[in-house]
């Protein structure tokens, strides 16, 4: 494995009695491409979730490049180095794409509290401009985000959360509510995009030959534990793997 | 576009020519609406920074009244006539009582921001209430006419140069917040509203956020309170009463958070209809107000500006629609 970038130690989170992510230990090294799958309620969210710092831990520690971030909040988890999207894509509603894009890059670039200057400066717009064309969303980038489709609406929360330049891209089932025939394509614009070697992409998925096709390495969920960890074809062959 | 008329220059010029010759259009009582309007338009235009966010304040009485009010002590306490110190004065208060609540009230949303920014509001209202010996009570406190940067303004010309005072820090509020809402800030601000998980996400602080614009929310009524007190020549608690607050909300609905401009369109027509109002049914003047808010949020939920907008967009089309015939 390359260099090891995200490393989670005993990893639990228990809700009410139940235990979500019952002691998960795992290790990301720099560009890999991983899949998580597993059932409905396996703790595959909710790693992301403790990962991101969304949740807390009950148990066990998060290792970003060997420092302990358990218990970080997301701004500070997100400020390392590791962005995410979600299931459902949080995007700005009432923005244009262009406007969404350039506001995360106004943060990248430690500017959010800026009041005088401008947000749509030349140079960030076509940086805002390159990226969404990236994602094959630059012919949108003057619509309303409300006016966008579910497949470019997963694709914008992925070019916004990529758009921050991070080593560990951590993706909540991209494919979602995509249809079947546009699943290849999303993925296909997500990992290109991405594909630069350097960042890590952990993506949650259900559809197991997107997973098959995409993922270098598969970890299989099942009640809160990675019950098999390996290339695709090995982890997927293993037990409790479907969704 | 070509033949179409330059609709925004044309307005523009014709909205500074009214606004620079009004003392000697409009008769004094007109003009003294309108020079209360523009002062409480800056603090009405705080509120709608806040509204950028989602954020309602429902007590920016507080920071009406702290302004109001340094301006009265700094007379009263230490004999300052002077205009430019009592408005640096009253910023100055407002916006370290703006930086100290609002490290408070930047931790909430919705109806608890709104509600405990009541709370505050009142808090001070009891103080100038019940510390008599120092606020004078319910019967206030006078402010003197002031010096003007060392100059002494004739008695005749007073309503003039308070005018042109008033017009001169409600441009600089506009120029801030037009600033404001091009900027990174602004933008986060809108985003705040939009979508706080993914603004964290991205690596902002939504506390910081709401705190800087708070902060500057807060000045801008203390820069209103202060203006106010001038206008008017004396203040009382009733600056920070909760219907005081609400009242500024009210414009602020009543205008819409679309421009920067809207506050100070709104603060004026409320002023009007305020007045037309209490002088057609003077025991149920607040009829006649909430009619018209319910009106203008009926037709045009976006408020004034959304009207002003329409009309505009129509006017824009007209002669490109007519030429198609």
């Amino acid at each position: 494995m390359a260099e090891v970038i995200l490393e989670t130690v005993d990893l639990a989170r228990q809700f009410a009695g139940l235990w979500a992510v019952a002691g998960v230990s795992v290790k990301i090294g720099a560009g890999e491409v991983v899949g998580i799958v597993g059932p409905n309620g396996s703790g595959k969210t909710t790693f992301l979730n403790l990962v991101t710092g969304y949740l807390k831990p009950s148990r066990g520690r998060v290792l970003y490049r060997g420092r302990d971030i358990t218990g970080l909040g997301p701004r500070r988890v997100t400020r390392l180095g590791v962005a995410r999207s979600f299931q459902i894509p949080q995007l700005y509603i009432g923005m244009t794409v262009l406007e969404s894009m350039l506001v995360g890059l106004a943060v990248r670039d430690g500017e959010e509290l800026k009041f005088w200057g401008r947000l749509k400066r030349p140079d960030r717009v076509r940086e805002a401009r390159e990226v969404l064309d990236r994602f094959g969303l630059g012919r949108l980038s003057e619509l309303k985000v409300s006016a966008l489709g579910g497949g470019e609406r997963k694709l914008l929360d992925v070019a916004l959360a990529f758009a921050l330049g991070p080593e560990l891209l951590l993706l909540d089932e991209p494919t979602s509510g995509v249809s079947t025939s546009e699943r290849y394509g999303v993925m296909d614009t997500i990992l290109g995009a991405v594909g630069n070697g350097r960042t890590a992409v952990v993506f949650i998925e259900h559809d197991l030959e997107v997973v098959r096709r995409y993922a270098r390495r598969v970890l299989v969920f099942s009640e809160g534990r990675v019950v098999a960890d390996g290339p695709p074809d090995e982890a997927l062959s293993a037990r409790g793997t479907g969704p | 576009m070509k033949g179409r008329p330059p609709l925004r220059p044309l307005g523009a010029v014709l909205g500074l020519g009214i606004l620079l010759g009004a003392p000697w259009i409009l008769p004094g009582w007109l003009l003294f609406l309108l020079t209360l309007a523009l002062a409480k338009g800056l603090v009405v235009l705080g509120i709608v920074l806040l509204m950028w966010g989602g954020l309602v304040s429902f007590g920016h009485g507080l920071y009406f009244a702290a302004g109001a009010y340094t301006v009265a002590f700094l007379y009263r306490f230490l004999g300052v006539r002077e205009a430019a110190v009592g408005i640096l004065g009253a910023v100055l208060v407002s916006g370290v009582l703006a930086g100290v609540v609002g490290l408070f009230l930047s931790r909430y949303r919705a109806i608890f921001f709104g509600m405990l920014s009541v709370a505050f509001s009142m808090i001070l209202y009891a103080f100038l209430l019940k510390f008599y010996f120092v606020t004078g009570g319910t019967d206030g406190l006078r402010v003197p006419i002031p010096s003007i940067a060392g100059f002494e303004p004739p008695a005749r010309d007073i309503r003039t140069v308070y005018y042109f005072l008033n017009l001169g820090f409600a441009c600089l509020g506009l120029f801030v917040a037009h600033r404001l809402s091009g900027s990174p800030l602004g933008y986060l601000m809108r985003a705040i509203r939009d979508n706080e998980v993914r603004v964290e996400y991205m690596g902002a602080s939504v506390r910081r956020t709401v705190y800087a614009v708070y902060l500057l929310s807060g000045v801008l009524g203390g820069l209103g309170g202060a203006l106010v007190a001038f206008n008017v020549g004396h203040v009382a608690p009733d600056l920070a009463y909760w219907t005081t607050s609400g009242e500024f909300v009210f414009v602020a609905i009543l205008g819409g958070t679309g421009g920067v401009g809207a506050p100070f369109v709104a603060s004026a027509v409320f002023e009007l209809v305020r007045n037309y109002a209490i002088k057609l049914s003077p025991y149920t003047w607040q009829l006649g107000l909430g009619a018209v808010l319910l009106l203008i949020i009926f037709f045009y939920p976006e408020g004034l500006w959304g009207l002003y907008e329409a009309i505009r967009s129509r006017l824009s089309a007209w002669p490109k629609s007519s030429s198609k015939r």
